[in-house]
């Protein structure tokens, strides 16, 4: 198979090559390219962006509570899961583990089970444009957790809210880690409209994804 | 997946008479029209935005070594594997390949329009493999054993109804008629696909040469679950959606999710890079990339470059009278519609597709709304030529060209004709219609043609012209 993939690749490259009427781009050329940094016209915003953030995410059936701190967490979850009616049951990411969960509680930080319904996890920035939360798979915040259960509760602190998708690629770029496996850009709950184009919500992922902000 | 575009007209004709697919066509018509109308009016920017995804394409088409270049390097890097597929039958053994020597048995996938364009399916299903689609509307053509009708909405053609009648027959009862409950059925039999598959596949809708990961936005989160759940990750994708940065994907995203769906994102959008890392408790343990050319290359060299430039949103389908009359079906193949009666010839032959680039008024509504500018009118208009040149059209209407040609270019016989015409038509008419033409039986079986009335258009501009 390595033998006909190797002979396939310099054929398409021949056949690319052939097309553009030209051998290989000269390595000045090349050098070039790897400089090149795009300029796109960003959409204009003239909104506070936490104010976008929540009326965007709102507009896509998402749920937003603002909390002043990290050690808010638990009782603005326990509100939510009893609101919910969801028993007293949680995966949560570990980056959450030192955090005072309910005593009652049976909190977990391994992936996501098939009959998993609640889950908490941390996230790495919000992004205003869309209303959407970026999410990086670890081992602190296994991408299971943002896709299984029924109910989806997001961590977001309020200082990573930026204004548009090529703020939060640069703020994957500066990790140390750098990319994450996977990368979960996040605009409300799973949906469908492939039934009579009624959407319906909670089609595969999550039925709720409910984000609460911490901080100022 | 075997082409039938030579049967479009029998199929066409079937389509206009089937009932259920009329109410379907018409649902769907409205929503994705009205839905992208309002999102590109609410965006100042957009046409601005159009303009520089055509020339980012461009771009990238013209450089396309070297970003496919940068993009393999870099999922390499990140412990991923590419690979590269002539056509389809290569595509086909590699997953194939990989599938085997896996043990997989069993597959997920998410929504990926070139496995249908390489058949992989069939080929899987062949080896003894269960083959699941997981998006709802694919899920649901699988269950119907047809193929999709819309790029981005495979059984837009199928009404609640029927869904209703497929799920009865594969899930067992009670019968589900809402919305809701046809939804949440599906659901609870696909979560359990997920977690015991071995394989998921899924398309890739940008490929980032910066970093090396797959991105693919959706709305139901179902190829999150495919490529997270597998032990096995596999993308297949076009050699043409390779991007160099981040940044360059977030100027598609702008642009494909108004166009597709008509909202200014889908609920998902996933950058994949690589397989699960030391430490990750979930996720892939291998990923491969398929690259596909598949009639790609050629593309690239002359006028239907611009067709590279597509990204698969399906507004040119959702705004075409042709399509929206007929359904996705007629087309005979895996893209119908505008898109699809350019890539159908181009990549199975003009032979095997002679009526696609026809089925068209050249209205133009499908290059006024394309994200990335693509002439799709100028292309099928170009398709049109090489079936002349070529001789594939009928001798009787090549004749027929010919002798309209012979009096076009004569000014006094085409008027002398003109003036006959008018008088044998106004003959014909009764209370201003025309029920029944001779050589246009066609036509006039379905509707009337009105009478001439008044002036010709050269006489009224022949009288104007002095003013």
């Amino acid at each position: 198979m390595m033998q006909t993939t190797t002979t396939s690749r310099d054929a398409i490259f021949g056949a690319i090559r052939s097309a553009l009427e030209r051998g290989p781009l000269p390595d000045a050329r090349r050098a070039e390219l790897d400089g090149r940094l795009p300029r796109h016209t960003r959409p204009a915003q003239d909104e506070d962006l936490c104010e976008r953030f929540i009326h965007k995410f709102e507009s896509r059936a998402g749920s937003v509570q603002r909390i002043a701190s990290r050690a808010d967490i638990p009782a603005a979850v326990e509100a939510y899961r009893a609101s919910m009616q969801l028993p007293r049951r949680a995966a949560v990411g570990a980056a959450l583990k030192d955090l005072v969960w309910p005593a009652d509680w049976q909190v977990h930080h391994g992936r996501a089970g098939i009959e998993e319904l609640l889950s908490i996890t941390p996230s790495l920035a919000g992004i205003a444009e869309t209303g959407s939360v970026m999410l990086g798979a670890s081992a602190d915040s296994p991408t299971t957790h943002n896709f299984v259960p029924d109910d989806h509760v997001v961590v977001l602190e309020a200082a990573n809210i930026v204004a548009y998708f090529e703020d939060a690629w640069a703020l994957l770029r500066r990790r140390a880690e750098g990319m994450p496996r996977a990368t979960n850009i996040i605009s409300g709950p799973s949906r469908t409209a492939d039934v009579e184009q009624t959407i319906q919500l909670g089609a595969h992922g999550p039925r709720r994804v409910h984000v609460l902000i911490v901080g100022p | 997946m075997e082409i039938r575009s030579g049967e479009f007209k029998k199929r066409a004709v079937f389509a206009i008479h089937d009932a259920s697919l009329q109410q379907a066509m018409g649902k769907a018509r409205d929503g994705f029209v009205g839905k992208r109308a309002q999102q590109a009016a609410a965006l100042p920017e957009f046409e601005t935005l159009r303009e520089e995804a055509k020339n980012l394409k461009n771009h990238i088409l013209e450089n396309l070594d070297h970003y496919l270049e940068r993009y393999e390097a870099a999922v390499t890097k990140a412990g991923g594997q590419v690979h590269w597929a002539r056509d389809a039958q290569e595509a086909r053994a590699i997953i194939l390949d990989i599938c085997k020597r896996v043990n997989a048995k069993t597959v997920t996938k998410g929504k990926s329009m070139v496995s249908e364009e390489i058949g992989l399916n069939e080929a899987l299903i062949e080896h003894g493999m269960e083959v699941v689609e997981t998006d709802l509307g694919e899920y649901i053509i699988q269950l119907a054993n047809e193929p999709p009708s819309h790029i981005i909405a495979p059984a837009v053609h199928k009404t609640k109804n029927q869904v209703s009648d497929l799920f009865e027959a594969a899930h067992g009862g009670p019968r589900k008629t809402e919305v809701a409950d046809l939804v949440n059925e599906a659901r609870q039999v696909l979560r359990e696909k997920y977690f015991r598959a071995d394989v998921g596949i899924t398309g890739g809708n940008f490929l980032i040469a910066e970093t090396g990961s797959s991105m693919i936005v959706t709305n139901e989160g179902n190829g999150d679950l495919t490529q997270t759940l597998a032990k096995v990750h596999i993308v297949t994708s076009g050699i043409e959606r390779v991007v160099p940065r981040l940044d360059d994907a977030s100027l598609f995203l702008r642009l494909l999710a108004r166009s597709a769906t008509g909202q200014e994102t889908e609920t998902y959008t996933t950058v994949s890079t690589g397989p699960r890392r030391a430490g990750d408790l979930d996720g892939p343990e291998e990923y491969h990339v398929v690259l596909v050319d598949n009639g790609r290359s050629k593309m690239l060299a002359g006028r239907f470059r611009e067709m590279l430039r597509c990204i698969r949103c399906g507004a040119c389908m959702n705004h075409c009278p042709v399509y929206g009359s007929v359904g996705g079906h007629a087309y005979g193949w895996v893209y119908p519609g505008p898109m699809g009666s350019v890539l159908t010839p181009l990549i199975k032959g003009l032979d095997n597709a002679y009526d696609l680039p026809n089925a068209c008024t050249l209205n133009g509504r499908c290059a006024s709304v394309c994200p990335v500018k693509i002439p799709l009118p100028d292309l099928l208009r170009e398709l049109r030529h090489m079936q002349h040149r070529q001789a594939l059209s009928p001798l009787m209407q090549r004749r027929a060209l010919k002798a309209w040609r012979f009096v076009a270019t004569r000014p006094k016989l085409y008027h002398a004709g003109e003036w006959i015409a008018v008088r044998v038509l106004k003959l014909l008419g009764r209370k201003g219609s025309i029920r029944r033409l001779p050589f246009a039986q066609a036509w006039t079986d379905v509707r009337d043609l009105p009478t001439p009335e008044g002036q010709t258009f050269l006489q009224r501009w022949q009288a104007q012209r002095g003013k």
